[in-house]
C-alpha cells in the first residue's frame, strides 16, 4: 500500500507543479494546494499505514499507528490553508489593482 | 619607536581638520609640514645603526592567534624609502602651500595625503607580510582620494576609478600570493620566509606564488600591461603626482620586488618574469611618452619607462645591477619630483600643459627653465659629471652587459638585452629633450596663453631647485650617499656586504660607448622629430593597453548585464523551472551516486481495493484539474482531490486528520468561489508545445524525483518509531486519550501556538489587503 501512496503522492505533485508553471495567478494558487496535498499524504505515508488501531487509547487495542504523523500533518493543514486563504486574497486584490491575472503582464514597470 | 613614525601621519591626519578650522589665516600645509620634515630629521639619524650594520626591529601584539603582529623593521632598503618618503614628503607639502589655492579643499587634501604618507611608511616598514597588505591597500585607497581629489571632474574620477581597479586587483593578487607563501613558509614574517627560501624554491606553489606576487607588484608600480592607470591618474593635482605618481608609491612595487627578491632571485622564472617585464616597460614606455602632447603626460610615460629600467635590473639580479637600481631609484626621486613639480609652475603660471602651445618660455622663467634643463639632462643620462643620472644609467648599461653570469636562461638572453637597453635610452634622451626644449626654446606663441606667463613665485620654485641640488651634488659627489645609504639597501636586497664606490669616469669602455651611442642616436632622432613624431598616428589604436582596459570595462558590464537579462527576466514560471530543475538534478544526480535508491517489499501494509480506488479517483482528478478550463470545474476537481485525502485518512485510521481536512477543504473551496466571483474567467493555456512540453518534463520528473525517494525512503528504515513513548506516556503524563491531540497541545504544544499565529497572521494580513486602499483604488 505505501508503495502505491508514494506513486500517488508523487503524481500529485507533478500535477501540481504542472499548474504552477502555468501563467494564470489562480492555477499557480490550485497547484499550491494539489502541493500540499501531495505533501500530507507523503507524510503520512512515512509513518507506515494501517498498523493497528486508531491513535485514541482504548483497552481492546494491541497496536496503534502512529500518532506522530498525524499531528504534524494537522498543523500541516492548517498552516497551509491560512497561506491558501492568503494567497486566495492577494490574487484578487492583485488582479482588483492590475486587471490583469496573467503572469507574464504582471512583470512591473519598464523602468524597474 | 618605529610604530610612533608609522602612527604620527595617521595621528597628525585625525587632529589637523580640527586644528585648521580654527585658525584660517594661515594656509593649512604649514600645519602639516612639521609632520614629515621631524620625521625625516629623527629617520635620518638612524642612519648611524644602519652604517654599522645594524638594523632596528619592534614589534606589537596586534593578532597574535592569526601570528599577524605589528613587526617593523628598519634596514637599508627600507630606510632608503623611507627616507624618500618624508624627505620628498617634505617638499611636496611645501611646494603644495604655494601650489595650491585657498579656495580649494586643503583640508581633505592634507588629510588623504598624511593618510598616505602614514600607509607608505608602513608599507616599507613592516616585516609581517599582512601588515604590509594592509598598508598596501591604504596606499591604494589614499591615492584613489587623491587621484579624484578634483572630483566634479570627469576625468579625475575616471583616472580614480582606473587607478583603483588595477591597483586593487593586483593587491588582491598580492594577498592570495603571500597566503601561499605563509602556508609554504608556516610564518607570516618576510625575514622568516627568506630564511625558508628553500622550502620555497621547491615547493610546486613556487610559480603561482611568484606570479601573484609580482602581480601586485607590477600593477603597484605600473609595468606593462598594467601601466594604464598612471597617464590617467595624471589628473590629480601635481603635488600628488610629485609625490606619489614619481617618487613613492609608483616605487612600492619595485620595493616589493626588492624585498622579496632574496626569496624569488636567482631562479630562471624571477629572471624571465621581471627582467622581461621590466624591458618591454622601458621601451614601450619611452617610446610612447615621445607621442604625448601633455607635459604630465610626458612625465607619467617617462616615470612608466624608468621603473621599468628599475624593475629590469632587480630582474638581473646581480650585486652591481641591484645597487643601480638602488641608485636610480633614489636618482629617479629626484629628478622626477623637480620635473612634476616645474611642469606644475609652467601649468600654473601659463594655464597650459600643452606642449603644441608652449615654447620659448626660457627668457620669461629663466630659474625654471633651468631646473628643468638640468633634471631633464640627467634624466637622458647626458654624460656630464654633475648629473647623477648619467652615473646610473652607465651602471645600467654595465649590469645589462654582465647579466650572463645570474642564471642559465639569463646567459641565452645575454646577447639582446644590451640593445634593448640602449634603443630604450635612445627614446629616453628623445622625450627629454623633446619635454625641455619643447617647453622652454623656440618661439612659442605666448600671447596666445591663457594666461600672461612670468616667474613663480620663490617658494614655489624652492621644493624643485632642492631636488635639482641633489642631483647636482650626487653627481659631482655620488659616495656622499654610497656608503651609508646605497651600501646597506644593497645589502638587504642581495644578502652579501657591499661595498660600493661610485665614479664618475670608468675609463673608455663599452657603456661609455653605449652611452654616446644613445647621445648621438637621440639627437639626430630629437633634430629629426618633426619628420617622424606623425609616425605614431599609424599605431593602430587596438594596441594600446587602454583601449583594452575599457574594452575589457564594457565586455564585463555589458557581459553580466546580458547574463543577468537572460535568467533575470521576470517571469515566475522561469524561475520555478530552474529552481526544480536543480532540485530535480541534484537529488537524481545524488540519488543515483551514492546508489541511494532502495526498494523492498517486506514490510508494507497490504492492498485494499477501497483505498485503491480512492487513490485511483484523486489521480484522475489531479490530472483533470489542470485541463480544466471552466473556474467552478477547476475548484470541484480539486475539491475533490482534497475530499478523496480526507477519505483516505478515514482509512488509514486518522480521525483528527479526516475531520481538519473535511472541514479545511470545505472553506478553501467556499473561498475559491467567494473569490472566484471577482475573478476572470480561466481561459485555455494557449502555450506553445514546446512550453507545454518543458512544462511537463520538469512536473513529471519532479514527481518521479519525489516519487523515487518516497520509495526508497520507506524501503530503508534506520530507526525505529518514538511514537511508542507517546502511546505509552499519553495517559499517564498527558492525561489524555486521544494521544494525537496530546502530541499538539502538551507534548509538542509550541508548535500549535505557532500554527496559532500563523493563522493570526494570515488573517490580518487578509483583512489589511481588502481594507488598504491606495490612491486612485
Amino acid at each position: 500500500m505505501e508503495i502505491v501512496m508514494c506513486i500517488l503522492a508523487g503524481s500529485l505533485f507533478a500535477a501540481g507543479i504542472y499548474m504552477l508553471l502555468q501563467k494564470q495567478l489562480l492555477r499557480v494558487i490550485l497547484g499550491t494546494a494539489l502541493l500540499s496535498h501531495g505533501a500530507h499524504l507523503f507524510i503520512l505515508t512515512m509513518g507506515k499505514l494501517n498498523r493497528g488501531a486508531p491513535p485514541v487509547l482504548e483497552k481492546a487495542a494491541e497496536s496503534y499507528t502512529d500518532p506522530l504523523p498525524q499531528a504534524l500533518i494537522l498543523t500541516s493543514i492548517v498552516i497551509s490553508f491560512g497561506v491558501t486563504s492568503f494567497l486566495l486574497v492577494l490574487a484578487y486584490r492583485a488582479y482588483q489593482t492590475n486587471h490583469t491575472d496573467r503572469m507574464d503582464e504582471l512583470k512591473g514597470l519598464e523602468d524597474e | 619607536m618605529l610604530h610612533y613614525y608609522i602612527l604620527a601621519p595617521f595621528l597628525a591626519a585625525a587632529i589637523f581638520p580640527f586644528i585648521y578650522s580654527d585658525s584660517r589665516r594661515l594656509h593649512a600645509g604649514w600645519f602639516v609640514l612639521p609632520v614629515p620634515v621631524v620625521l625625516f630629521i629623527i629617520l635620518l639619524q638612524k642612519l648611524s645603526v644602519l652604517i654599522s650594520g645594524d638594523t632596528i626591529m619592534q614589534t606589537v601584539r596586534w593578532i597574535p592567534s592569526l601570528d599577524v603582529n605589528l613587526d617593523f623593521y628598519l634596514d637599508g632598503l627600507s630606510m632608503l624609502f623611507v627616507l624618500l618618503i618624508t624627505g620628498i614628503g617634505s617638499l611636496v607639502v611645501f611646494y603644495s602651500i604655494y601650489y595650491l589655492d585657498r579656495t580649494e579643499q586643503l583640508k581633505q587634501f592634507y588629510v588623504y595625503l598624511l593618510l598616505f604618507m602614514g600607509s607608505m611608511l608602513g608599507v616599507v616598514l613592516s616585516d609581517n607580510v599582512f601588515v604590509l597588505y594592509t598598508f598596501w591597500e591604504f596606499t591604494s585607497i589614499s591615492s584613489f582620494l587623491l587621484i579624484g581629489f578634483w572630483y566634479k571632474r570627469k576625468r579625475s574620477a575616471y583616472g580614480a576609478q582606473k587607478s583603483m581597479l588595477i591597483t586593487v586587483m593586483g593587491g588582491l593578487s598580492l594577498l592570495a600570493g603571500l597566503i601561499i607563501l605563509t602556508n609554504i613558509t608556516d610564518t607570516t614574517s618576510i625575514r622568516g620566509m627568506i630564511a625558508a627560501q628553500e622550502d620555497i624554491l621547491n615547493s610546486g606553489l613556487f610559480i603561482p606564488a611568484l606570479l601573484l606576487v609580482m602581480t601586485g607588484a607590477f600593477t603597484k608600480s605600473a609595468q606593462f600591461p598594467f601601466h594604464t592607470w598612471l597617464p590617467d591618474a595624471m589628473e590629480a593635482p601635481t603635488p600628488v603626482s610629485a609625490y606619489l605618481h614619481s617618487a613613492t608609491m609608483v616605487k612600492a612595487g619595485l620595493y616589493l620586488t626588492a624585498r622579496f627578491s632574496l626569496i624569488f632571485s636567482g631562479t630562471d622564472a624571477f629572471f624571465l618574469l621581471v627582467t622581461g617585464i621590466g624591458l618591454i616597460t622601458l621601451c614601450a614606455g619611452s617610446f610612447l611618452a615621445v607621442k604625448q602632447t601633455d607635459l604630465k603626460g610626458v612625465l607619467a610615460y617617462s616615470t612608466i619607462s624608468q621603473l621599468g629600467m628599475i624593475m629590469a635590473m632587480l630582474g638581473f639580479g646581480t650585486g652591481g645591477a641591484v645597487l643601480a637600481a638602488i641608485f636610480h631609484i633614489f636618482n629617479h626621486a629626484t629628478f622626477k619630483g623637480s620635473l612634476f613639480m616645474v611642469a606644475g609652475i609652467v601649468d600654473h603660471e601659463t594655464g597650459t600643459r600643452d606642449i603644441r602651445r608652449l615654447g620659448g618660455l626660457m627668457s620669461l622663467m629663466p630659474v625654471s627653465a633651468t631646473l628643468a634643463f638640468i633634471a631633464a639632462f640627467s634624466m637622458a643620462g647626458v654624460p656630464l659629471p654633475i648629473l647623477n643620472g648619467f652615473l646610473s644609467k652607465e651602471m645600467f648599461f654595465t649590469a645589462s652587459l654582465k647579466i650572463s653570469q645570474t642564471t642559465s636562461l639569463a646567459s641565452a638572453f645575454a646577447d639582446f638585452v644590451p640593445f634593448l637597453a640602449v634603443f630604450g635610452s635612445i627614446f629616453t634622451f628623445v622625450y627629454s629633450m623633446y619635454l625641455v626644449f619643447g617647453t622652454f626654446s623656440g618661439k612659442g606663441n605666448v600671447k596666445d596663453l591663457p594666461k600672461k606667463p612670468h616667474e613663480a613665485p620663490k617658494g614655489m620654485l624652492a621644493a624643485p631647485a632642492i631636488l635639482v641640488i641633489l642631483v647636482i651634488i650626487i653627481g659631482l659627489m655620488p659616495n656622499l650617499i654610497s656608503g651609508s645609504l646605497l651600501a646597506p639597501a644593497t645589502e638587504a636586497v642581495t644578502g652579501e656586504k657591499a661595498l660600493v664606490h661610485l665614479k664618475f669616469w670608468h675609463g673608455v669602455n663599452i657603456p661609455l660607448y653605449m652611452s654616446l651611442a644613445v647621445v648621438i642616436a637621440g639627437t639626430l632622432l630629437f633634430i629629426t622629430l618633426k619628420k617622424w613624431q606623425p609616425l605614431y598616428g599609424r599605431i593602430p589604436s587596438y594596441a594600446s593597453a587602454d583601449r583594452f582596459y575599457n574594452g575589457l570595462l564594457s565586455v564585463l558590464t555589458n557581459g553580466s548585464k546580458q547574463l543577468t537579462n537572460g535568467y533575470m527576466t521576470g517571469s515566475l514560471r522561469l524561475y520555478t523551472m530552474i529552481i526544480l530543475a536543480f532540485l530535480t538534478g541534484a537529488a537524481g544526480w545524488f540519488l543515483w551516486r551514492t546508489g541511494g535508491f532502495a526498494f523492498s517489499t517486506s514490510d508494507l501494509a497490504p492492498v485494499t481495493i477501497p483505498e485503491l480506488i480512492i487513490g485511483a479517483v484523486m489521480l484522475i482528478a489531479a490530472i483533470a484539474s489542470v485541463f480544466m478550463t471552466h473556474r467552478i470545474a477547476a475548484i470541484l476537481v480539486v475539491g475533490v482531490v482534497g475530499y478523496g485525502l480526507s477519505l483516505l485518512f478515514v482509512f488509514f485510521r486518522a480521525p483528527d486528520l479526516a475531520l481538519t481536512q473535511l472541514v479545511v477543504e470545505t472553506i478553501t473551496v467556499g473561498l475559491f468561489l467567494l473569490c472566484f466571483k471577482h475573478l476572470p474567467k480561466l481561459w485555455p493555456l494557449n502555450k506553445t508545445a514546446g512550453e507545454k512540453f518543458f512544462d511537463l518534463i520538469v512536473s513529471l520528473s519532479t514527481g518521479t524525483i519525489l516519487t523515487l525517494i518516497a520509495i526508497s525512503a520507506h524501503s530503508s528504515k534506520w530507526f525505529d518509531t518514538i511514537s511508542h513513548y507517546f502511546v505509552e506516556t499519553s495517559y499517564t503524563l498527558g492525561g489524555g486519550k486521544n494521544i494525537v491531540n496530546v502530541i499538539l497541545v502538551d507534548m509538542r504544544g509550541l508548535d500549535t501556538l505557532f500554527e496559532i499565529t500563523v493563522l493570526g497572521l494570515a488573517a490580518i494580513g487578509i483583512y489589511i489587503m481588502i481594507k488598504l486602499r491606495t490612491k486612485g483604488d
